[in-house]
């Protein structure tokens, strides 16, 4: 049964566009309160130190400075899901992010000038930056604060996580091939257009703190805010400004929040804290590092047997929630292709470096590369087609992977034929690598949730509808705009549903005292989950309109159609807002109002990660191809086809410039971004050293939908938004490996370092063969097997 | 070296003078003495484009610009693009059309873009290529859309037939 939509599946412009793009839409950094003050923060010269000494009574004598803030001064808990964080830090610093004083003062300069005033003494330490080091037995002990560290075999692990399933010794034991390699992921930060910006008001009257906060997830926020501060959470508010991109990056919240907040409870007045680019470099969350240690195997027909994987990494000096990574990288691991056997283990290690977050994609873009690298040199040393492979070890509708996800709907197998054929992979991929300019082709595929995730207590969103006596609707919804156009879906369900223009429909969507509860945007649960909470809204507002539209009309229970503003079934029909006055005005005397909270039908994961976490799951493939020039060493992407199982189609714009914004993403990650640290040192924090895509960069994109019509989505939709970038660097170093025979264990694939590859390959090959014979005589000499 | 200077330019079409410090950058006076807050602060570093305004027909980051530089120019920022008839100009309707906005946080800065480099273009009767017009937007950052639909829509403004 295909019903006619007709304005799902249509491309629709952005809802809250003209506001955005007019200037009008108010940012964080747009906003002014009467007699706001304005903070600046002193953070540490030296990632690791003792701090001896703390002045700052120059700070405090300077004409217009209202408060200086140290450790001492504030009555807060640790933040953090591990409680390992102290928001303002004395004693000792951990890392280069960290906060000593913060203050608040009348205008920005004078709390810039506050700041330089502060003298601070330190004893420098040698720090660990590297989290091997850290494990080992002469180590010192990083961060002493974590919940729950003591379970773990190592002083300065912060988090481990331990999967299993099948039989891996009797899998590992039939493999024809079996391949091991090291892969290493650097540390890249979202790099948000809008850099980190609170503003706070704290009224002593009444005890109420209002936090203009532009964070992701407001209700875990304010239960966040409320612990650190020691309050009560529903004495805060939290309004979010218009954000100005997120990407994960607003999910932790940072002591840089609670110190805001507490400042304007210090003066009684409200504060802004707006980051400078370099602080956001700096102090804002970042991807986990990690080094992933992967073997797989396959069977003579190349279908794969196990996986053995073993993750350290970098969690930092403090936990975040990129320390639960591992959560999505096990779904990869486990469940991406069909796998008999899996054994997972991810342990999140503390050093002097910042602490990571959480990022689009959460660990899986790290898991990808490894995995579908992996999978390369499995088809290779087995003589097969890699294009073959996939499609024969392909996961498919109906299956239960061994980690207990069930495919209700799987549209890996069309999407992976998709991107062959349209991206012309054999072709390329088989085509002769000639001359400076060398072409080549890769496949990756990935495996992301598509119906939320349970990993908070609830995964719900709810919504609350009121349509007005002039037939105007407002959509009270808990979910949030990021940016990525969650606004726009949700008012073009309205429209199909209930008829009502687009001029006609308001959402509200900022306000934690106004609007029901959603547990945040991350997951790519937005639409799924807000889109479903919308339908079950609408369902009890219309069972109010139809039974008062079939008295109005004298006719029973029929179906009713809600169009153009009416109310109708075949020739009888009536204005909604008269409905809604009628019900309004005659007694009973009812408002068109009503409530819905959905929460999806997926499970808690038990103890040893199993279950079936998400109410769908997301499948998509991409076949990039590159162009390498061999004389300088660059990447050049010619052309990125994606095709991804969406469950349906919901808005063909929105849903492109979703794609192309995460390839994009997925892009900078394989060819250009890294933050570079040296002994806990951020070395290139600006736009100018951390090289972002600019619009020169970019390939042409093909996207085809693949519409396997999910019955847990919305109108069958699955999430969608973080999948384009999960695959997009696996891709590009396949296709990298395929055009010039060299391949890459760790990213960025900056010109540099395939050149110095190039290099080697070409003058080091004779002599790297006779080094290696050598080698192995010495080996042998020395008693070692090779 | 705190002597105030004062200015007079063309702001968004009124003429206005103020008083400024020799050190003062023109986004700092949009944005906290105008209350223009279309000129986003994305780095404050001559970086991203964020902050992009009109001076004299040139796009310029109004972050590396000296507010007295503007003495005597006509500056027009995102708040002056648009009439009475048409509330958003037709770079701004293409953006949208075109799907160039998501988080809007660059999107000012590169509507200004667009709206100098088309009038300067049509000036001179020239309908640019694709690859230039991506050169042209090569000093905005954009970490939401990917870009593409920024240049369908810049190419949009070129098309015959598209008022501008
Ligand atoms: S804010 Fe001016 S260029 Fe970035
Ligand atoms: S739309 Fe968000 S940075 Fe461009």
């Amino acid at each position: 049964m295909t019903k006619e939509f007709k304005h799902i599946g249509k491309a629709t412009q952005k809802f809250d566009g003209k506001e955005r793009v007019s200037g009008k839409a108010v940012y964080g950094h747009d906003l002014e309160l009467p007699g706001m003050l304005y903070a600046a923060i002193l953070r540490t010269r030296y990632p690791c130190a003792e701090i001896l000494s703390i002045n700052t009574s120059k700070a405090k004598a300077l004409e217009g400075v209202e408060c200086v803030l140290t450790a001492e001064d504030a009555d807060v808990h640790n933040i953090s899901y591990k409680r390992d964080h102290p928001i303002l830090k004395k004693g000792r610093v951990n890392c280069i992010r960290d906060e000593i004083v913060a203050v608040a003062a009348r205008s920005k300069e004078i709390a810039e000038e506050a700041i330089r005033l502060i003298e601070v003494e330190y004893r420098v330490k040698k720090g660990v930056y590297d989290p091997f080091e850290a494990l080992l037995d002469t180590a010192p002990i990083i961060n002493e604060f974590g919940k729950g560290l003591e379970s773990f075999d190592n002083k300065n692990i912060a988090e481990a996580f331990h999967y299993e399933h099948g039989d891996l010794e009797a899998e590992k034991a039939r493999s024809k091939v079996i391949v091991k390699k090291r892969y290493e992921l650097p540390r890249v930060t979202h790099a948000c257009m809008a850099t980190s910006n609170i503003t706070a008001d704290y009224s002593p009257l009444t005890g109420r703190l209002t936090l203009w906060a532009s964070t992701q997830v407001p209700f875990l926020y304010l239960r966040d805010m409320a612990h650190a501060l020691k309050m009560a959470p529903s004495n805060i508010r939290v309004v979010q400004p218009v954000i100005g991109g997120g990407f994960g990056s607003k999910l932790d919240m940072l002591p840089f929040e609670p110190i805001c907040a507490l400042l304007a409870i210090k003066t009684a007045k409200p504060v802004q804290l707006l980051y400078s680019r370099e602080e956001e470099f700096l102090a804002s969350p970042t991807r986990q590092p990690m080094v992933i240690d992967l073997t797989t195997g396959a069977d003579e027909q190349g279908k794969f047997t196990f996986r053995a994987v073993e993750i350290i990494m970098d969690n930092g000096a403090y936990t975040s929630w990129g320390a639960t990574t591992p959560f999505v990288m096990m779904q990869t691991f486990s469940s991406l292709y069909q796998v008999p056997a899996c054994r997972f283990d991810a342990r999140a290690v503390y050093t002097n470096n910042p602490f990571a977050g959480s990022f689009r994609g959460y660990g899986n873009p790290q898991a990808t590369f490894a995995l579908e690298s992996n999978i390369d040199l499995m088809a290779e040393a087995l003589g097969m087609d890699k294009a073959e492979i996939r499609l024969l070890n392909a996961n498919y509708p109906g299956e239960i992977t061994g980690q207990g996800l069930h495919y209700n709907t799987c549209g890996a197998i069309p999407a992976l034929k998709a991107v062959v054929e349209k991206g012309r992979y054999h072709a390329i991929a088989h085509a002769p690598k000639e001359g400076r300019y060398k072409r080549g082709i890769g496949l990756a595929s990935m495996l992301h949730v598509g119906g939320g995730a349970k990993i908070y207590r609830s995964d719900g969103c709810g919504t609350t509808l009121k349509l007005d006596d002039y037939g105007y609707l407002t959509i009270i919804t808990g979910s949030n705009e990021i940016g990525q156009g969650s606004e726009t879906v949700l008012a073009m369900i309205a429209m199909e549903e209930l008829g009502i223009e687009q001029d006609k429909i308001k959402i509200i969507n900022t306000d934690t005292d106004v609007k029901p509860w959603d547990v945040g945007v991350h997951a790519s649960r937005t639409s799924f989950v807000a889109g479903n909470s919308l339908l079950g809204a609408i369902s009890l507002l219309k069972e109010k309109l139809n039974k008062k539209a079939a008295e109005l009309l004298h006719i029973e229970g029929p179906d009713f159609v809600y169009e153009n503003g009416m109310i109708r079934v075949d020739a009888h029909e009536i204005k909604i807002d008269k409905v809604v006055r009628d019900i309004h005005f005659m007694p009973p005397h009812q408002l068109c109002e009503v409530s819905f909270f959905y929460e999806p039908s997926s499970e808690f994961q038990d103890k040893q990660f199993k279950g079936d976490v998400s109410g769908s799951y997301a499948f998509a493939s991409q076949a990039i191809e590159v162009e390498v020039d061999t004389l300088t060493g660059a990447v050049r992407v010619l052309e990125v086809h994606v095709s991804q199982d969406v469950g349906r189609v919901l808005n063909p714009l929105g849903l492109q410039g979703q794609i192309e914004g995460g390839v994009a993403t997925g892009i900078g990650y394989a060819l250009t971004e890294e933050m570079i640290y040296e002994d806990g040192l951020l070395k290139n924090p600006s736009f100018h050293g951390y090289k972002l895509l600019t619009a020169n960069d970019m390939p042409k994109v093909h996207f085809y939908p693949i519409e396997t019509n999910d019955g847990a989505g919305p109108y069958g939709a699955k999430g969608a938004s973080e999948a384009p970038l999960i695959p997009t660097s696996a891709a590009i170093a396949n296709a990298v490996a395929n055009a010039i025979g060299v391949r890459f264990y760790s990213l960025p694939l900056t010109a540099e370092k395939v050149l110095f590859a190039l290099v080697q390959k070409s003058v080091g090959t004779p002599r790297r063969c006779a080094t290696l014979s050598e080698h192995a005589q010495i080996e042998k000499q020395k008693g070692h097997g090779f | 070296m705190n002597n105030w200077v004062e200015i007079t330019m063309k702001l968004n079409g009124k003429t206005v003078s103020c008083r400024v410090k020799p050190s003062s950058l023109l986004i700092d006076l949009l944005r906290d003495e105008f209350k223009l807050k279309g000129a986003k602060p994305g780095c404050l570093e001559g970086e991203c484009g964020a902050c992009a305004v009109i001076i004299d027909g040139n796009a310029i980051n109004s972050c590396m610009y000296l507010a007295i530089n503007a003495e005597g120019k006509e500056v027009t920022t995102i708040e002056g693009l648009g009439s009475d008839d048409n509330l958003l100009d037709a770079v701004q309707e293409k953006m949208l059309s075109h799907g160039a906005v998501q988080c809007g946080f660059c999107s000012t800065g590169v509507a200004m873009s667009i709206k100098a480099y088309s009038e300067k273009m049509k000036a001179l009767g020239i309908k640019p290529t694709r690859e230039e017009i991506k050169k042209t937007l090569e000093g905005h950052l954009c970490r939401c859309t990917g870009y593409i639909k920024i240049i369908d829509a810049a190419e949009a403004v070129f098309e015959e037939g598209s008022e501008m």
